[in-house]
């Protein structure tokens, strides 16, 4: 017995890049970021996301948003490996600034410096940014 | 008469911090609510500016905010008191009036 | 279009997505699989279970392609297939699955 085909995609594949800069509560651009991204992801196209700037907050592990009476979606980006996103990448020197590491973080990411994410920036067919 | 300052914008993307912390005169309090709540942290490029005028004004944050930002654990700008938001209408009450650095 | 259990009655969008995701119940998503046309067994109900622990996990409900792949990896080949989905949800796994757990609507889903 055959399986069904999954939902293929044939378009053609494009290099999409999301760049995230905003803290995740103060303003919605963090959570509609992420929404694009599952919708594209779900397209199979090549997509990279990068954490640059106050978007290095959006992946600080232990937020706890009862308090605050707003959805806590940090547990989403861990959902992004099933949905084949597997090139992320958080900017040095934006961690730094903000007293963050490697082990701050809810996700496994690649940390590049600014210079080699601007590099991966020059690569890109698309870049849309929050 | 001494003033409430609130600040609500992160001080990595936005000068609010900055730009209250310079006008704030001793014996005002600052209060650190929602993104402005990443002011708080200890050891970053943001926080010896706040951490220089403890003793001379008082430094709040907003306890809800700073748990929804994953930051309960992270070390705090020492002298900076977390507050809930009956602790914040205290404040608004305690003080003549209040600017938001907004 | 709402819901009636046990005379309480449920909010649900246009579409029959409850509105509240605490209003959920077995009985709850029994009255919305009658809805869908669907007589749930054992297997509707893994898949039902699946997709509750998976939002409970992310907080997201997954994409078909998501759901299918996460379900293969979890439960096996002979489940995590497209045809076995679409076998107990012929409308859509990752939308009728998603409506009777009591969870949004899959991003990603257009």
């Amino acid at each position: 017995m055959e399986d069904w085909e999954e939902d293929e995609f044939d378009g053609p594949v494009k290099k999409f890049m999301y760049v995230n800069r905003k803290a995740p509560y103060g303003t919605v651009y963090a959570l509609e970021g992420l929404e694009v991204v599952l919708i594209t992801a779900a397209f199979d196209q090549d997509v990279s996301l990068v954490f640059i700037d106050d978007g290095v907050f959006q992946i600080k592990k232990d937020q706890e948003t009862s308090g605050v009476n707003m959805k806590n979606f940090s547990p989403t980006y861990r959902a992004l490996e099933g949905y084949e996103v597997e090139k992320v990448y958080a900017e040095k020197e934006s961690l730094e600034a903000r007293g963050l590491s490697e082990e701050d973080l809810v996700i496994p990411v690649e940390i590049l410096s600014a210079a080699e994410i601007s590099e991966l920036m020059d690569t890109q067919d698309m870049i849309v940014s929050f | 008469m001494a003033l409430l300052h609130t600040v609500n914008k992160s001080p990595f993307e936005r000068n609010s911090l900055s730009d209250c912390l310079r006008r704030a005169k001793n014996g005002s309090a600052v209060l650190l609510i929602e993104d402005g709540v990443y002011g708080a942290l200890q050891g970053t490029s943001a926080s010896d500016e706040i951490s220089s005028r403890d003793g001379s004004i008082k430094l709040y944050a907003l306890g809800p905010d700073v748990d929804a930002r994953g930051l309960s654990e992270k070390p705090l700008i020492d002298g900076l008191e977390l507050i809930d938001y009956a602790g914040f209408v205290d404040l608004v009450e305690e003080y003549s009036s209040v600017q938001s650095w907004l | 279009m709402d819901y009636a259990v046990n005379g309480q009655t449920i909010g649900a969008d246009e579409e029959g997505y409850i509105t509240d995701m605490s209003t959920w119940s077995k009985e709850l998503a029994g009255t919305i699989a009658v809805e869908e046309k669907i007589d749930m067994n054992d297997d509707h109900w893994e898949v039902v279970n699946f997709l509750r622990d998976y939002y409970e996990e992310y907080q997201i409900a997954p994409a078909v392609r998501v759901l299918t792949k996460a379900v293969k990896k979890s439960l096996g080949p002979d489940k995590g297939n497209s045809k076995y989905l679409y076998e107990l949800f012929p409308y859509g796994p990752a939308k009728q699955a998603c409506k009777i757990a009591g969870l949004p609507k899959p991003t990603g889903c257009v």
